[in-house]
């Protein structure tokens, strides 16, 4: 009895002594957290930029995270509970990829680990992740292109994951799980739409200039980019920044709960 | 008269609040147990998958490792054992789960035995197949360490509701018993090193 409640004991204080080891979640929400301080600034700036629009555009979360120290855990297993902790990807997609660096010191190897959300397994198996730590990342960081491994990494991963869910499934899965909000309809029906377009009604349906953008088509866009851009409808006013053809977002909306279940591969330095 | 009937009333009422509170609880406790139930099947998937891959691994290292029979042998006898264990759901106590997890460890130890014997077959390892399976076999382990801990989080959250005050009362009339863990064991922890 008395060894249970050690054991339990153990356990707990175990528990407690591991969640406080884990990085802070960071606030405002980041795709790149550089905790160990491996990227200029320049180059962190880049790096948010590619993936936030690339969340933007697809609702695909790619952060890229560096630790100081894995605190003795396994490098996967520390990625996986970070992932998870951070809910890094959508809830419902399961759709986050988590890059895990750390830097190599004198007295230990540099780790870096891939791990890819539940939902983006079977785009980004096991051996493909494995191939780009090793191809595309591994001879970089021993050159000491910490940014190069990781940008060519992210660059590749956004490749493979461009397809997965595309703008229209992810307005028709979100329709089907969250139920079509017709009071949304109607504001972009009756407000937002005569708002926008209201100054040239008649010349609306000729060509020329941005508007000739058929109206269930440019509704059709500006319901996915709210909708895609934080899950709900108070960002639409940026959401819609889509229509002018590309303007950079500032922030994205943070990480959704997205759940790991082990996919990814990694390796050493 | 009087007295009585207010009496009655206050009775009606303590057991009307009493059984909903006993009501909701029961019910979170059913919802609890079935995710535990949920999150077991999930650990039987994943070592499912690594069951799954070991013929073609067997077959792929015979090929260019005929001498090394026994430790191909262990392997193929590790997995027979490992999967003719299985542990109902709904009665995950400590003696079944320790009894599966013996034997999902026999089979990680023989799979890691084979590995280091791999070594000494450089043709082996330039593989492809074998790289890839190689590649899956890690992934595997690196998912069953997840779900084992998704799972012993699980249970965890059900033994510690059901142990609290008054719901141990009603977990003890409605039959709830508290969940085994997967306990952290030499070496099965971790897992297997595979050296590429």
């Amino acid at each position: 009895m008395k060894k249970i409640l050690t054991g339990t004991l153990l356990l707990i204080t175990g528990l407690f002594v591991f969640a406080s080891d884990l990085p802070e979640r960071p606030n405002p929400p980041t795709l790149v957290t550089d905790y160990a301080n491996m990227f200029s600034q320049a180059e962190e700036k880049h790096l948010e930029s590619k993936l936030v629009n690339f969340f933007a555009n697809t609702s695909t979360q790619i952060a890229v995270v560096t630790v100081e120290d894995l605190q003795g855990y396994d490098k996967a297993d520390y990625a996986f509970r970070l992932g998870e902790a951070w809910g890094i990807g959508d809830s419902k997609f399961n759709n986050g990829i988590l890059i895990l660096l750390k830097p190599k010191t004198a007295n230990s190897n540099g780790e870096v680990f891939i791990a890819v959300g539940y939902g983006l397994e079977a785009v980004v198996p096991d051996i493909t992740a494995k191939q780009i730590v090793e191809h595309e990342m591994i001879p970089r960081f021993k050159n000491n292109d910490m940014f190069g491994g990781v940008d060519r990494a992210t660059s590749v991963l956004i490749d493979l994951t461009k397809g997965e869910y595309n703008h229209k499934q992810y307005a028709e899965k979100a329709e089907e799980s969250r139920g079509f909000n017709p009071f949304i309809f109607f504001i972009l029906l009756f407000v937002v739409f005569p708002l926008l377009f209201g100054r040239r009604r008649r010349g609306y349906y000729s060509t020329g200039g941005r508007s000739s953008l058929p109206f269930w088509l440019a509704l059709g866009l500006m319901g996915g980019a709210g909708r895609r851009h934080t899950g709900s409808f108070n960002d639409f006013s940026s959401g819609s920044g889509s229509f002018g053809g590309g303007g950079s977002f500032g922030s994205f909306g943070g990480f959704g709960g997205g759940g790991f279940g082990g996919g990814g591969a990694g390796g050493s330095w | 008269m009087k007295k009585s009937t207010i009496i009655l009333i206050i009775v009606a009422l303590i057991v009307l609040i009493g059984a909903g509170g006993i009501k909701k609880s029961y019910n979170n406790m059913v919802t609890m147990e079935e995710g535990v139930a949920a999150q077991w099947s999930q650990v039987e998937n994943v070592y499912q998958r690594r069951a799954d891959l070991i013929p073609n691994l067997v077959n792929t290292v015979k090929g260019y490792a005929e001498h090394e029979h026994e430790t191909l042998e262990a392997v193929i006898n590790a997995r027979a054992k490992a999967t003719s264990v299985t542990v109902d759901p709904s009665n995950l106590d400590a003696a079944s789960l320790q009894n599966f997890q013996e034997a999902q460890s026999g089979l990680s130890s023989a799979l890691s035995r084979l590995m280091v014997v791999m070594e000494q077959y450089p043709n082996l390892k330039a593989n492809e197949n074998f790289m890839n399976l190689q590649a899956q076999l890690e992934g595997t382990e690196n998912r069953i360490t997840v779900e084992r801990m998704k799972f012993n989080d699980t249970a965890r959250a059900f033994n510690t509701y059901i142990r609290k005050f008054p719901k141990n009362i009603y977990a003890s009339i409605f039959d709830f018993e508290k969940k085994a863990y997967f306990e952290a064991e030499k070496g099965a922890e971790k897992a297997p090193e595979v050296q590429f």
